[in-house]
Formats: structure tokens, sequence, C-alpha cells
């Protein structure tokens, strides 16, 4: 079972159905009035941290102590962080900040990003099959693993930035202080729970290159004080161009690419709606699909402070006086191994029902009969996120067929004379309050 | 054992819902753990079935049959039927107007790819009454 940054705080959930309703893969149950996860679906996408009333989902970004295990401290910020300040108009003083912060070095992510961006342009297509997909989000990577496995070798099989950037970062810093790679902490600061996730369980490294992940709204604070001591005359030390800096929201990757026949979405709904029509064939055009699955890419993840749509602009702002680009790879065999993909990646089936295929027909045909005999207004009083949710969730022995509340009403009907009063009032057939014309029928 | 029955209603006019009844088949046959190179056939089918009965016969309901080892999909319309078979049959072949192929629809390939995707094809047609295709596809 996988490890999620997102988890729910009982003492927080009041038990409501914002979350399972918002859930793009039915990863979310109301039990015991607490919402609970079903981590083998969970995608790590942020919706449930958003929408949640009562800010009881929590993406745990690592401790910021967690750098004191370690000699020789490397921040590596993801271009999303650059987005998050009034007036910035300098990478440098970010940077700079992060020195004060504690790190003794930074590297940023938006440089590693430049270095991918010459290998896509560099490499042009050699019988693999179009589109080529991004590899950029990994809640994309994770919807694709297991409900579009058919598409798993559209992906380019290119690291995130985030771990090229790790695994420069720690060669690096072990050539300047010749320390043993392992005092070297090297640090991601990322907008998101999925970066959180694959920081430390990596989908197509051996293993964790990445010794932590700190949440932008961790560090957002730390930074604007120091920043403001260090505006006036921060260390030149950053090394990102535009190119790399913007791929901080969607459509920065295909423009560092340049790519002319491509298509950006951004919002995990509108990546699924996509997916659905690349797997059908209905996008044969396109040669590059960049998707994000944050509103507006990176700059939309749910760990960060400022609002998506501002944050581009200022990305934007701060991109427009850069170079265009500022690093390059050297195609030499080593580069390129760091670059790519150290394992496959293979269908995650968090979907199906029974390893045996005749023994998931028998569930599917009872979930089939079940749903039909429920109401189909799928109000989650049942704590699944429909009707259907629930049929599974019973078949499978998940949940019990009196957690609906319709189902209850049925049973109570032979013993009650108003079996409507075990019923939320919207759902009551006649109203309880006195009607105000004689026809008094609310549905 | 009983196979799984699937229905789905196909509505008229609605070229932007086109692809519902397969995406929803797609989630059933991800959940009988069918293999994804099966479920891409059969949703290619699915869909340009779809397509052909929104543009062509004012819709019509799709009808999908899961046992072991076969996948059926059974496009029923009461359109207007097909009066050359062999010609709607030949690539590139069309008489859809010019609505649909405005929207890069109508390309005379939707019989030809269920034909490609499908291990076997069959289609009843009867001028002025209305089209069935069944397609079945081996679960591999």
């Amino acid at each position: 079972m996988k490890k999620h940054s997102v988890s729910m705080q009982a003492q927080k959930c009041r038990g409501c159905t914002a979350c399972i309703k918002t859930c793009p893969t039915d990863a979310i149950r109301v039990r015991g009035r607490k919402a609970t996860l079903l981590p083998d679906r969970c995608i790590d996408c942020g919706k449930c941290v958003r929408i949640c009333p009562h800010n009881a989902i929590h993406p745990a970004g690592d401790p910021l102590e967690k750098m004191d295990q370690f000699r020789y401290k490397v921040a590596l910020p993801e271009p999303a962080l650059f987005g998050q300040f009034h007036n910035l108009d300098d990478p440098n003083i970010v940077i700079g900040a992060l020195l004060k912060m504690g790190f003794d070095d930074v590297f940023e992510v938006a440089a590693a990003a430049e270095l991918l961006s010459d290998l896509a342009r560099r490499d042009l297509p050699s019988g693999r099959p179009l589109p080529r997909i991004t590899s950029a989000c990994p809640t994309v990577l994770r919807i694709i693993r297991m409900r579009f496995p058919r598409l798993i070798p559209h992906i380019e099989p290119v690291v995130l930035p985030m771990e090229l950037a790790a695994e420069l970062a720690r060669e690096e810093a072990a050539k300047k202080t010749g320390l043993p790679p392992q005092e070297i902490g090297v640090f991601a600061i990322v907008p998101c729970p999925a970066k959180i996730t694959t920081a430390h369980a990596p989908m197509a490294m051996e293993k964790p290159v990445i010794d932590g992940a700190f949440a932008i709204n961790d560090v957002y604070l730390r930074l604007l004080g120091p920043m403001k001591e260090i505006a006036e005359a921060p260390p030149q030390l950053s090394r990102t161009g535009a190119l790399g800096l913007t791929w901080g929201y969607c459509g920065g990757e295909s423009a560092a690419r340049l790519e002319r026949n491509y298509v950006a979405v951004d919002g995990i709904d509108n990546v699924i709606r996509m997916l659905e029509e690349i797997e059908d064939g209905r996008l044969p055009d396109a040669d590059f699909v960049e998707l994000t699955a944050c509103v507006q890419g990176c700059v939309g993840g749910c760990l960060n402070v400022e609002n998506p749509y501002a944050a581009k602009m200022r990305l934007a702002h701060l991109a427009a006086k850069l170079p265009p680009k500022r690093n390059t790879l050297a195609f030499s065999p080593a580069a390129r191994r760091k670059a790519t993909f150290q394992q496959t990646l293979d269908y995650i089936p968090a979907f199906r029902l029974d390893t045996d295929r005749g023994a998931a027909m028998e569930k599917l045909f009872k979930i089939d009969q079940l749903a039909e005999s429920l109401p189909g207004l799928d109000c989650s009083s049942c704590g699944a996120p429909s009707c259907r949710a629930l049929a599974e969730d019973v078949v499978l022995g998940r949940a019990s067929l009196d957690d609906c509340i319709f189902k209850v009403r049925e049973r109570m009907r032979s013993v009650s004379e108003d079996p409507d009063s075990y019923l939320p009032a919207p759902f009551r057939r006649k109203n309880s309050t006195p009607p105000a014309e004689e026809e008094g029928e609310s549905l | 054992m009983d196979p799984i029955r699937l229905k789905y209603n196909v509505d008229a006019g609605d070229l932007s819902r086109a692809g519902e009844a397969s995406s929803k088949m797609k989630m059933s046959l991800r959940k009988l753990g069918i293999p994804p190179e099966t479920i891409r056939r059969a949703s290619i089918c699915m869909y340009e079935g779809e397509i052909n009965m929104v543009i062509h016969a004012n819709g019509g309901t799709a009808t999908v049959v899961v046992t072991m080892d076969e996948i059926t999909i059974r496009l029923a319309d009461s359109g207007p039927g097909i009066p050359d078979l062999e010609k709607a049959m030949s690539a590139g072949w069309t008489t859809a107007g010019d609505t649909a192929r405005g929207l890069g629809f109508g390309a005379g390939m939707g019989l030809p790819n269920m034909k490609r995707y499908s291990d076997e094809m069959h289609i009843d047609t009867t001028v002025g009454v209305g089209t069935t295709v069944t397609m079945k596809i081996k679960v591999s």
C-alpha cells in the first residue's frame, strides 16, 4: 500500500460529504462520521484539501527540522515558489532568503527543467507513439497508471525536474564540500501533495533521491523577513532562464520544448476527459500533450499561498527579465541516464473488483443489481460518493445496505406511520413545515 | 456464469455528449480486470458507433454483453438505414452533412474503424427502418 501525504484530521472532520463528492477517483468514504481514505485509489490531486470547509484534510510536508539531520543542506525550490511574492523582480532575492533560512546552497528546479526541455527538443520522436504525454505531474502519471494503462507508452520517460535537480545538486555539493553524499540533504520546496508523496516514494526511480519535501506554505513566512533584508543586494546565485521558470504554469513546458502541435490542459477533471479522448484516438493531430492536475499548473497547487492566476502573472513578469535559457544539457550518456526513467511505469489496477475475472464478473453483476435497487440520487448520506459506489462497497464488504437511508425507510414503512420522518428534509415526500398552499407536495 | 449486461442510451443531436457510453463502458471493463488493449479496442468500436448514431440516426441504444471471453457490443437505431452497405464500409466514403464534417467528424472512417478494431462485425440494416450493428471483441 502506498503512503500518501494527504491525511484526514479526525478531530476537525465533521463528517460532511464535501470531499467524497469532489474526489475524481472515488477514494474517500465517510465512516463513523469521519472521512477516511481508500489509499490505493488516491492520486494526491489535492481537490479534497481545497474543498474541505473544516480544514480537516492536510497534506503533510516534512517538518523543517528534518534539515538538521544533515551537515550540508541544499534547497530545491520549484518554479511555483517564485510566483508567490508581490513585486518580486529578481529570483536571487528568494534564493538569498533560502540561504538565510538555513540552507547551505540552492539548486533551482527550473534549471533542471531547462535541461529536460533541451533533451525533449533534441531527442526527436523515435518510434514512440504520438502524442507524447508529459511526465512532469505525478498526479497525472498516477491517474494514467490507474485508469489509462494503454497510454503508459505515450509518457515521456524522463524524470521529474525536482528529481534531476536533486541528483545534480547532491553531486555538485559533494564535489564542493568533499562530504560523503549521505551527509548532504537535498530538500524540494513544493506546491502540491503529489510531489511530497513522490519525493518519498518515487515512481520512476529505483530509490528516493530527495531527502525531504517542504510545502511552499510552510516555508513562505520564513522567507518574507530575510527577503526584505537582502532585497538591496542579493547574492547572484540564480541560474535559471525564462524557459525553466515558466514550467511553473500550464503551457510553460510546451513552450520550453518549442512544441507547435500541442495541447496544454489544466485541472484534474479536464485532464481525465482529455486522456479519455486520447485513449479513444480522438486527438490524432497532437504531438505533445501537457497535462497538469492543478488549475493553471503548479502555481495552482494547494500548498501555494498566492492564487494561481496572480502567481502565473508574477512568474511571467519575472521570466521576462531573464535570458531565455541558461542551462544546456551535455548529451553525454551519463547526463542522459540521469534524466531518464530508471524503471518502467506499470499498470495499477486500483479499480479492479477481483484478480480473478470470473469472480470480478460475479461481483459486477451483483453491484449492477444492487445499484438498480438504490434511489439513484447520489445523496452521499451513506458516506459513499454515489449510489453505485455504495453498491460496490456493499458487494466488496466495505459497507452495509442499511447505510442507505432510503433502504432503511423502506423497512420502517412496515412498522411506522410516517416513514418520511426517517429521511432528511430535502428527501421527504411531504413538507414537514405546514405547506403554504394546499398542494404541499415538494417532490 | 451470468454475463454482465450494460445498457446506454445515445441521445440524438448532441455530438458533445457522444463518447459518454464509451467512457462508462470502459469503467466497467476496468472493474472486471479486462486487459487494457481489449478495453481500448472495445471503446473505439463503441465511440465510433455512438458518433454514427448521433450523426445519422437520431440516436439509439448501445447494449454491451460481457462474458468470460468475449465482449459483444450491439448498437441499435431506428434511423434511415444504409442503402449501400459495401460503399458504406469503404474507407473515406461519407454521407455526413456539413455540420458534422465541420466539427471534424464524418471522415468516412467510422464503420471501417469498427470493423478493424472488432473481431467480428455484423450489420443488419433496412432502409427506412433502422440499423443494428453487432460487434464482438475477444478478450485476450
